[in-house]
């Protein structure tokens, strides 16, 4: 698979957080997202939110443990509507099918709506190789391709530029005049598509929803470029991800509820395309051909794993990117392929190899913010300590990456804190080593990892002379002294020992 | 579980109490009140133990004057979260097996912290999904495992400590408190009672401080970041003091806001209910 830089993710984030410009732009996204679903979400009432959540989750949960029937009900009724159906079972195969359509048809032009999953596969460059122009047609899509970049959120592929940049860019590539008016850059973009549109042979598509009673292919946008995409060229390809299926018809609609508004607060978006087959005898318009190619592309080692199976029910909505306090630090890149923040360390590891994303399950405080948002109620914190697991201790042992260093530490970790006596005896040994580096209790720079990593911009409590056993051994335990821990540790507060003013500003005054 | 404050206002016609200091009499009736007190096994936690006794201490004093009997077993070391966070499942469970033999006798366990907290309740059982003996041991402990606040609102039943604390404060919810505990209303309810305290929103209250254990070490940087955003919401508040109901997020963001030479102190919750009493 082309393009992943996962093993990376240390050193991307360092210059993620220094990169002022990236900065900015993620600032100004920011709680805009997240304030809209809030919004969104008082709106209809928790109450009802939760209950359209779980419903949801049931829905994808039945769906994926009967993954096989639904896919076989799709196929059958996406041939009888008159389309196509193509399995996948990599990234080979899914653009070795598209490329094939593509140049047995002698397709030129393409128009591309939206669709995480051909950027999975790297789609694009594929088609380019086999001389088909391929032009993005979402407008934040379209900014990246002129830049030459890929998308760094699954809903806002261009968030992490700023709209000067933005502006630059056009100035740069299409020779419009610099303007710092978004609408007017839609414009330019609008008008440089619109004849791409009419002149392209193919169309390709992604899916947010597949269902399977129908023969449907559902896709949402807000600016109608998907319609387009599906319906004015000759050919249309949809192309997705083998989870993407849902029932039926009925199940669409609390998906299409949720959806919106946890991506971007809408109650509803400007367009909900759902296309079934090619175009019929008496249809104005639509496609001759209809194909829809379902990837796996890992997905079944994701299915396969109860663990990390519920990370299929994603609709990717891109709530848990708008409140990971880690995305909104080092934005979509850092994470070194398509799938960003929460949901794709999670599914990155799983699906380019664990080893080559060891870093990524490794990187959230596990605050759980993602997991009380996710309209499908998809556990990530869960899953990223499942991972973690799994290259700690995994049984397999071409899946465990742990250093020595690390192991080594765990172990005397564990034993230390397997006998009250060694905790003291360590805490002592400590203290001692610490004692040049602590000043009225506080530690302003430590000299060895991992407490130096620590002091670089806080500061860091040394260790008081008594512990907390210390203290209840000498004045607690008895509980007629109720007062003695506090009259010969603090004398004046309640809060900060007297022997060691503390360390983190815990001392009055 | 009976009703705490039963027998309370019998007793404030018994004796002459004054009228002054309605929590406080209220506590003193519980302690009266009760022919057995409520016995309790204090969960020290790692960070309280070796770097704030001094909260530690609170946590007892504040306990000893609901009428709660208190003990430590000295048995106790750490919960094992630092090696669940990392992956070490194998010795996360030696460390938790520990825990069920400290607390096997406890009735309740009370634990000042949401992070550790969650770890006894809540991954604990994930810990031992496969191994159906000590899972039913890490059930049991579940079941008793209380966060600090939490036991006081939800088992002892109590808002008002008769505690007094000056000044302006703002409140930071742990997020492990928050949504692992899932105890929302506890803590702001205790500090709606404490007289003299001013309490001021938070902006973004909810959201991580960016401590995380080993992530705090393991992606300094982006702790950092995360860090810094917080002690911006709590510089903007004004307030004298932040309080929260876990050191490691007060040592995230105390040392954060120390070494930017502010002067804001960081204070548990047990240390705020522990202040003089009315
Ligand atoms: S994991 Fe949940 S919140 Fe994140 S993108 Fe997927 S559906 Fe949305």
């Amino acid at each position: 698979m082309p393009r992943v830089t996962t093993q990376n993710f240390f050193p991307a984030s360092v210059l993620a957080v220094q990169n002022a410009q990236l900065q900015e732009a993620l600032r100004r996204a920011g709680s805009g997202f997240d304030g809209a679903r809030r919004e969104a979400i008082e709106e209809v009432g928790q109450g009802s939110w939760d209950k359209w959540r779980e419903e949801a989750r049931q829905i994808k949960v039945h769906t994926l443990e009967h993954l096989d029937y639904y896919l076989e009900l799709l196929a059958e009724n996406v041939e009888r509507a008159g389309g196509h159906v193509h399995f996948a079972k990599d990234a080979a195969q899914a653009n070795a099918i598209v490329a094939e359509l593509a140049t047995s048809r002698r397709v030129k032009v393409a128009v591309k709506s939206k669709s995480m999953v051909s950027e999975e596969l790297n789609l694009n460059e594929v088609l380019e190789e086999n001389g088909v122009d391929v032009y993005e047609t979402d407008l934040g899509e379209y900014i990246i391709q002129l830049a030459g970049e890929t998308p760094s959120h699954l809903v806002a592929p261009a968030l992490h530029k700023t709209k000067e940049e933005v502006a630059q860019l056009l100035h740069q590539k299409l020779g419009v005049p610099l303007t710092d008016d978004i609408e007017a850059m839609a414009r330019v973009a609008r008008d440089v598509l619109r004849d791409k549109f009419f002149q392209a042979d193919l169309g390709i598509s992604g899916a947010n929803f597949l269902v399977a009673e129908t023969g449907t292919l559902v896709i949402i946008t807000n600016e109608g470029n998907g319609r387009l995409c599906t319906s004015a060229p000759p050919i249309h390809i949809g192309i997705t991800g083998m989870e993407k299926v849902i029932p039926s018809l009925q199940d669409l609609a609390v998906f299409l509820r949720l959806l919106p508004r946890s991506a971007t607060g809408q109650p509803l978006t400007s367009y909900v395309s759902m296309v079934s087959g090619p175009r019929r005898d008496g249809d104005e318009d639509g496609p001759e051909e209809f194909h829809l190619v379902l990837v796996d592309n890992g997905r079944s080692r994701l299915l396969a794993d109860p663990d990390l199976r519920e990370s299929l029910n994603c609709i990717r909505c891109g709530a848990c990117l708008n409140i990971c306090p880690v995305y909104q630090k080092v934005g979509g890149h850092a994470y070194g392929w398509v799938y960003p923040g929460p949901i794709g360390a999670v599914i990155s590891p799983t699906l380019v190899g664990l080893k080559q994303a060891k870093d990524l399950p490794f990187a959230s405080s596990l605050c759980g913010a993602c997991r009380e948002v996710c309209p499908v109620k998809i556990n990530i914190p869960r899953m990223l300590l499942h991972q973690r697991h799994l290259l700690s201790e995994s049984p397999d042992p071409a899946e465990r990456s742990v250093t020595l260093s690390e192991s080594l530490l765990a172990r005397l970790f564990t034993i230390v804190m397997s006998k009250p006596t060694l905790l003291a005896a360590a805490r002592k040994l400590v203290r001692l080593l610490a004692r040049p580096w602590a000043r009225n209790g506080t530690v302003r720079r430590a000299p060895l990892p991992p407490a130096s990593r620590w002091t670089h911009q806080r500061d860091l409590p040394a260790l008081p002379t008594r512990s907390f056993r210390d203290l209840w051994k000498q004045d607690l335990a008895s509980s007629d002294r109720v007062t003695d821990g506090r009259d010969s540790d603090s004398g004046v507060s309640p809060t900060g020992s007297s022997e060691d003013p503390s360390p983190n500003r815990s001392e009055d005054g | 579980m009976g009703d705490p404050t039963l027998g309370c206002y019998d007793l404030s016609r018994l004796l002459p109490l004054g009228p002054a200091k309605p929590g406080l009499r209220r506590n003193v009736g519980i302690t009266l009140a009760r022919t057995e007190p409520i016995k309790v096994s204090l969960f020290a936690t790692c960070i309280i133990d070796q770097l704030f006794p001094q909260v530690g201490a609170s946590v007892v004093r504040v306990l000893r004057r609901m009428g709660v009997d208190v003990d430590f077993p000295p048995d106790q070391t750490c919960c094992g979260q630092p090696l669940y966070n990392a992956g070490f499942t194998r010795q996360a469970r030696q460390l938790a097996q520990r825990v069920f033999s400290s607390f096997a006798e406890s009735s309740y366990v009370v634990v000042p912290s949401g992070s550790c907290a969650a770890m006894m309740r809540v991954f604990y059982l994930d810990l031992f999904a496969g191994d159906q003996q000590n899972y039913a041991r890490a059930q049991a402990l579940s079941d008793k495992v209380y966060e600090f606040s939490e036991f006081l609102v939800r088992v002892l039943e109590v808002r008002d400590l008769g505690a007094v604390y000056s000044g302006t404060a703002a409140y930071h919810p742990s997020c492990h408190l928050l949504r692992e505990v899932g105890e929302r209303e506890a803590p702001e309810l205790l500090l709606g009672q404490v007289a003299d305290l001013n309490l001021v929103d938070l902006p973004q209250a909810e959201s991580c401080c960016g401590f995380g254990g080993s992530f705090s070490v393991k992606y300094p940087h982006i702790s950092e970041g995360m860090g810094a955003d917080k002690a911006d919401n709590v510089l903007a508040t004004g307030a004298e003091t932040l309080i929260s109901c876990d050191m490691g997020c007060l040592m995230q963001i105390g040392g954060t806001l120390s070494r930017r030479g502010s002067d804001i102190k960081v204070r548990h919750l047990a240390q705020v209910l522990d202040g003089e009493t009315r």
